[in-house]
């Protein structure tokens, strides 16, 4: 009796969480549909109108969709030489060493920072810098905000890659070893690819990050409704246009602000999708 | 039927009354940015008076009037009265109250420059990104004394739908048809260039931060932050600083009965071109979501307040204007309409 009522909460419990999901889904669905209806939903991911004439609003997710690609692909790439060597020391170098658990430990605190502070500091220390560098004009733009969001992300990626270098077997490196290969070339021959597909992974956990963040872009992406020309023109993410707008929207922009939300959320969720099964096959491995 | 029973319920409540024979009441607004340091003052004297509290969140002008329209407040503040669709759309009367006067400001950042002039016509070309360069003929010709620098400018501007938007882009409609046909007036406008800041903070932040920018921003949002802000040439080629007198010239003209006018581009001598009134709007008929009768008169008596002389003292020491005579009397007159379930509030 016990055991089944035990186990009668527990599925109740445990089925909270997709009912939310599932709501989440359903309200961003239902309130996005007047703005796919009326712009059609291709038509609506491949415009770059967004403008607030009144009778003939046009309201396109291009210029966002692009935002949010570039900044995430960016910090991305601006991520990787500083995660990757953290990794490589906290999981193969100084394996179980005390520096290497301080080292992750800083590391893992930078996640723990809230988005705003991190905005902050992008604003009154990274953005004048770029300034002074002539690197563009107003410093605020595409570049400012994707070098904040790297570090950002560089905790995700480091700490989970750091792991599977970890559970790299020590039999295959000591064979490597003792047939006369470097550090370097162990860590390029078995290393990588034995943990390649969950170092792999880890990184599309990092990107998940980096497409959601709000806070720090919309203060540093100076929040222009174009396509961004270049990495360092001004332009807006999917997450900073909602940020930005939904205070004063209402009618169509609020469908269409909350149909770049459902898109985001379709994004996001593709991307994590595609971490889990890199990690499920690692592991395999 | 729901606010005779919340009148019946607050009216059981007892307790000691005071002297104008009400309990003091919470009243929640939301709205404007641009008063806001005027109202955090005035909204803390009226609560000194008769105990009530009033919770204000500047939300935007915008958000304030969906706010009222979904009726979670007693009172919406908006720097852009109410267009005759909007009223429409909210289908129960409105009256607009004006609160107070106020400048949209250029506010520049120019290393070595503390005196810029400017034309409403060359503000439109620098919004519209037709004037990129400060060392433009144009900027040099109304600014003989100065040397500007040959960088380019950097416009900035509202990324959120703002009443003070709606003022900068209503004045800049006026002067010059380039940018009516382009770009319009409204709350939110296509800016082709330059960068955008949420909330006029926002915006006086990143001025303040970037060199050779220039924004528009709600006066004491420039004074609070020491950015210097231009001089404007008035419709008779005055030019002229925003101060409290020369925002009070801009009222000088009509007042429509309902209050309810624009004051940019105003021909009257000294007037600064881009002041404003700034309003509260509340319903006419004040029994809505359950609402006491007391919470409606607690709201008629922050108004009355806000029109006191005491009140408008306080509009000039945080960088605004008083109301003209005129407005005060035809607020007075339109708040007498004000009813409670079909009954006048003021008797």
């Amino acid at each position: 009796m016990n055991d089944k009522l035990y186990k009668a909460l527990l599925f109740i419990a445990a089925m909270v969480m997709p009912v939310v999901c599932g709501g989440v889904v359903y309200a961003l669905a239902t309130d996005a549909y007047a703005a796919f209806e009326h712009f059609g939903f291709l038509k609506f991911l491949t415009s770059s109108e967004w403008s607030y004439t009144e009778g003939a609003e046009q309201y396109g997710a291009l210029p966002f969709i692009t935002g949010t690609l570039m900044t995430t692909a960016l910090a991305l790439l601006f991520c990787i030489p500083f995660s990757l060597p953290v990794a490589l020391f906290v999981g193969e170098y100084f394996k179980g060493t005390r520096i290497a658990a301080i080292l992750s430990t800083v590391t893992d605190l930078l996640a723990g920072i809230p988005s705003i502070i991190y905005g902050l500091w992008g604003f009154y220390t990274l953005r004048p810098l770029i300034m002074a560098l002539n690197i563009s004009p107003q410093g605020s733009g595409v570049l400012t905000a994707s070098l904040v969001l790297a570090i950002m992300i560089v905790p995700y990626a480091a700490s989970l890659s750091a792991e599977f270098i970890k559970m790299v077997p020590n039999e295959l490196k000591e064979g490597a070893y003792s047939l006369g290969a470097t550090h370097a070339e162990v860590i390029r021959k078995v290393v990588f690819p034995v943990a390649g597909s969950g170092i792999f992974s880890s990184y599309i956990l990092a990107i998940g990050r980096a497409l959601g963040e709000t806070m720090t872009v919309t203060m540093l992406i100076g929040n222009t409704n174009n396509i961004p020309e270049s990495i360092t023109s001004t332009g807006n993410s999917m997450a900073s246009i909602i940020a930005n707008q939904f205070g004063e929207a209402d009618d169509l922009r609020l469908s269409s602000l909350i149909a770049i939300g459902l898109v985001l959320f379709l994004i996001t969720a593709l991307i994590n999708m595609i971490g889990k099964i890199m990690i499920k096959r690692a592991r395999i491995a | 039927m729901t606010c005779a029973l919340a009148a019946m319920l607050a009216s059981c409540g007892g307790g000691a009354s005071k002297e104008n024979g009400r309990e003091p009441q919470e009243l929640s607004g939301a709205g404007a940015t641009f008063p806001l340091p005027f109202y955090n003052v005035v909204f803390e004297k009226f609560g000194q008076v008769n105990s009530d509290f009033v919770a204000y969140g500047g939300i935007g002008s915008g958000g304030g009037v969906r706010n009222l329209r979904d009726k979670i407040v007693d009172f919406a503040a908006s720097d852009a009265f109410l267009s005759d669709k909007e009223m429409a759309e909210i289908k129960n009367p409105v009256i607009h109250v004006p609160t107070c006067m106020g400048a949209v400001v250029l506010a520049y950042n120019l290393e070595g420059v503390e005196k810029l002039n400017l034309s409403g016509d060359v503000i439109a070309d620098i919004f519209a990104g037709e004037i990129k360069m400060w060392n433009d003929a144009r900027l040099a010709a109304l600014n003989p004394d100065v040397t500007l620098p040959a960088e380019a400018i950097i416009p900035v501007f509202r990324s959120d739908g703002s009443g003070t938007t709606f003022v900068f882009t209503d004045y800049l409609t006026k002067v010059s048809p380039m940018w009516k046909e382009k770009f319009g007036a409204g709350k939110s406008v296509n800016f082709p260039s330059g960068q955008a800041a949420k909330g006029n903070p926002g915006v006086a932040g990143i001025i303040a931060q970037t060199k050779n920018s220039i924004g528009y921003v709600g006066s004491e949002y420039a004074f609070a932050q020491k950015i210097p802000y231009a001089r404007i040439a008035n419709q008779r080629g005055e030019l002229v600083e925003p101060t409290a007198a020369s925002i009070s010239a801009a009222a000088s003209g009509e007042i429509p009965t309902d209050t309810r006018c624009s004051i940019t581009n105003s021909d009257a001598e000294g007037a600064y071109p881009i002041s404003t009134f700034t309003w509260i709007v509340i319903y006419k008929e004040q029994c809505y979501s359950d609402r006491s009768k007391e919470q409606a008169q607690a709201t008629l008596d922050l108004l009355h307040y806000i029109l006191s002389d005491e009140a408008q003292g306080i509009t000039s020491e945080v960088h605004y204007a008083p109301l003209p005579a005129k407005a005060k009397e035809l607020s007075k007159q339109n708040l007498k309409q004000v009813t409670y379930e079909g009954v006048a509030v003021l008797q």
